[in-house]
């Protein structure tokens, strides 16, 4: 990132706040290709503020159904028994403050504005079997131990960093980042209530040669298979040729 | 350097799939083996998603297994015959596969499924390497040789009868296409050529000789992992092209070295050593699937609204 870039970009909304706005915010991208050498982006969202406060960002993955199962031991191997379908999950899901969230807000504003995964609210999906509250609640904390665990979920207290009315913070993206629209959502907290917020989409898509690829496989599945049968085809005979010259 | 493969999703370091493909074409040049009941499990190890290891590895085959049969071939040792029998077996048995793994991946039993036919039969082939080859390894040492293999024609009594010129048969094909079945079947379920299950079964069970095996079971194995690679790619998306491009160039290179290395090692101590192989990949597979998993749960399919 270029510092240089990111100071102008600074000292413009240190001015505009100073015109009215309460908060001001900006990411040094809106998109992130999946391309051959994607191992993960991080981004920096940068803003001002008009006066000593919290900022709390959220952001929010593409949502999507999910399979989460439990496996149970069956004559000496572990094997998936139960499995439930839940709803809107989002497929990513992060959280950065300045300081502890709990010092920041109320549980009641927590847990309305969704700051933090414990305040996730996912349904069951209609066709998934019932299951007591007890299983729910354990299947809901089996998810964000999943989703943490392969870096999809995180909340960094403290990460948002202020100098005076400045303010930024990085959000990770990992390689194994979903494709979709993601949602950044910026508050501004003063004294415990929302004063002001800001709300920017991100993208993540795969591009270049991953995307053909992708497209390919799930568009033209018949296509691809016989491409694919044709690529391993020719390399078989040309190693085969190869080999045999030397 | 880290290449991010677009079906499986993840990014790899290349160097790490060249050197198993390195390394699995390797011992299949020294064993002459395909290799691919090693290289499944080694990709479902690193951290690929199982059925994308299975679908990519039969990928990965067709190549092996072209590159391999055009020496057979020029020596005349394919009874082509003989092996569109075993095709027409193998087409049935590897699309009812690939469904069948559609159907398992559904309900969350594809990666036990996986796991456990492994388990079955490199267990069983392992040992049955490691007994033999220590048989024949004390056997040498008292200066005597092993018989010649004796041959069953039961299938003489089968109906449907065709003549196999080239493999000197005249025996039903109701046996071969049982065998091309379900062979089939293990190729679509574990991404693997079968000719560990093949070879034996032509010889022992089918009589061929031993010349022409190799040869027929190589060309039978391009069309069975065709035909996978075909109905993977339709029914669940998972074979990863690019992958497959990379585990081929390890694996050719490999191969041609250890085809070379082959000659300094005797027999016997080949194939114990290659039983020893199989029987450790054996064991960490049961080891995963016996001691408690750090977590019980885990995340299945997802699907984007």
């Amino acid at each position: 990132m270029n510092q240089f870039v990111v100071s102008c970009l600074l000292a413009t909304l240190y001015t505009s706040t100073a015109a009215g706005q309460a908060l001001v915010a900006d990411m040094s991208e809106n998109s992130i290709s999946i391309t051959s050498n994607f191992t993960g982006q991080d981004i920096l969202l940068f803003g001002a503020t008009d006066g000593p406060s919290d900022v709390v960002v959220v952001v929010r993955g593409p949502r999507e159904d999910l399979v989460i199962r439990r496996k149970s031991r069956v004559g000496g191997i572990w094997m998936n028994r139960r499995s439930v379908t839940f709803h809107s999950v989002p497929a990513y899901y992060a959280v950065a403050s300045n300081r502890p969230l709990a010092d920041i807000a109320s549980q009641a504003l927590r847990t309305q504005h969704r700051m933090g995964g414990a305040f996730l609210d996912f349904p069951l999906a209609e066709n998934s079997p019932s299951i007591t509250d007890e299983e729910l609640i354990e299947f809901r904390r089996a998810i964000l131990r999943n989703k943490r665990r392969d870096d999809l979920y995180f909340e960094t207290e403290g990460s948002v960093r202020f100098r005076e009315r400045l303010f930024r913070t990085s959000i990770v993206f990992p390689a194994n980042a979903p494709e979709g629209d993601y949602t950044v959502q910026t508050y501004l907290l003063r004294g415990g209530v929302i004063v002001d917020q800001d709300s920017s989409p991100l993208t993540i898509r795969k591009a270049g040669l991953e995307r053909t690829i992708f497209d390919l496989a799930h568009d033209q599945p018949a296509l691809y298979g016989i491409i694919a049968i044709v690529i391993a085809l020719a390399s078989g005979w040309l190693a085969a040729a190869a080999f045999r010259r030397t | 350097m880290q290449i991010y493969f677009p079906i499986a999703e993840l990014s790899l370091n290349v160097f790490v799939v060249l050197a198993m493909g390195g390394g699995v074409g390797f011992l299949s040049g020294l064993f002459g083996v395909g290799g691919g009941f090693l290289m499944t499990p080694l990709l479902i190890f690193i951290g690929v998603p199982p059925a994308v290891a299975v679908a990519t590895e039969a990928n990965q085959i067709i190549a092996a297994s072209a590159s391999g049969v055009i020496a057979h071939w020029r020596r005349g040792n394919v009874d082509i015959k003989m092996g569109l029998v075993l095709v027409a077996g193998g087409f049935v048995g590897s699309t009812a596969g690939s469904f069948l793994f559609k159907l398992l991946r559904e309900i969350g039993q594809i990666d036990l499924v996986i796991s456990l036919t492994f388990v079955v039969f490199l267990g069983v082939i392992g040992t049955l390497m490691l007994i033999e080859s220590v048989r024949l390894i004390l056997r040498s040492r008292k200066g005597t040789y092993r018989k010649k293999a004796h041959q069953h024609y039961w299938a003489h009594g089968l109906p449907f009868k065709m003549r196999f010129h080239k493999s000197k048969l005249y025996i039903s094909v109701i046996p071969p296409i049982l065998v091309g079945f379900f062979v089939g079947l293990l190729a679509a379920i574990m991404g693997v050529g079968g000719g560990f299950i093949m070879i034996p079964a032509m010889i022992y069970l089918l009589g061929m000789p031993t010349a022409v095996v190799v040869g027929t079971s190589l060309f039978q194995i391009i069309f069975v992992t065709a035909n996978v690679t075909f109905f993977h790619s339709i029914n669940t998306q998972t074979v990863d092209v690019l992958l497959a491009i990379l585990l081929l160039a390890g694996a050719v290179i490999g191969a041609q070295f250890g085809a070379r290395f082959s000659g300094r090692l005797r027999g016997e101590q080949l194939r114990a050593l290659l039983g020893i192989i199989v029987l450790a990949v054996c064991a960490k597979l049961i080891v995963d699937l016996v001691f408690e998993p750090n977590d019980l749960f885990s995340i299945g399919e997802t699907i984007s609204e």
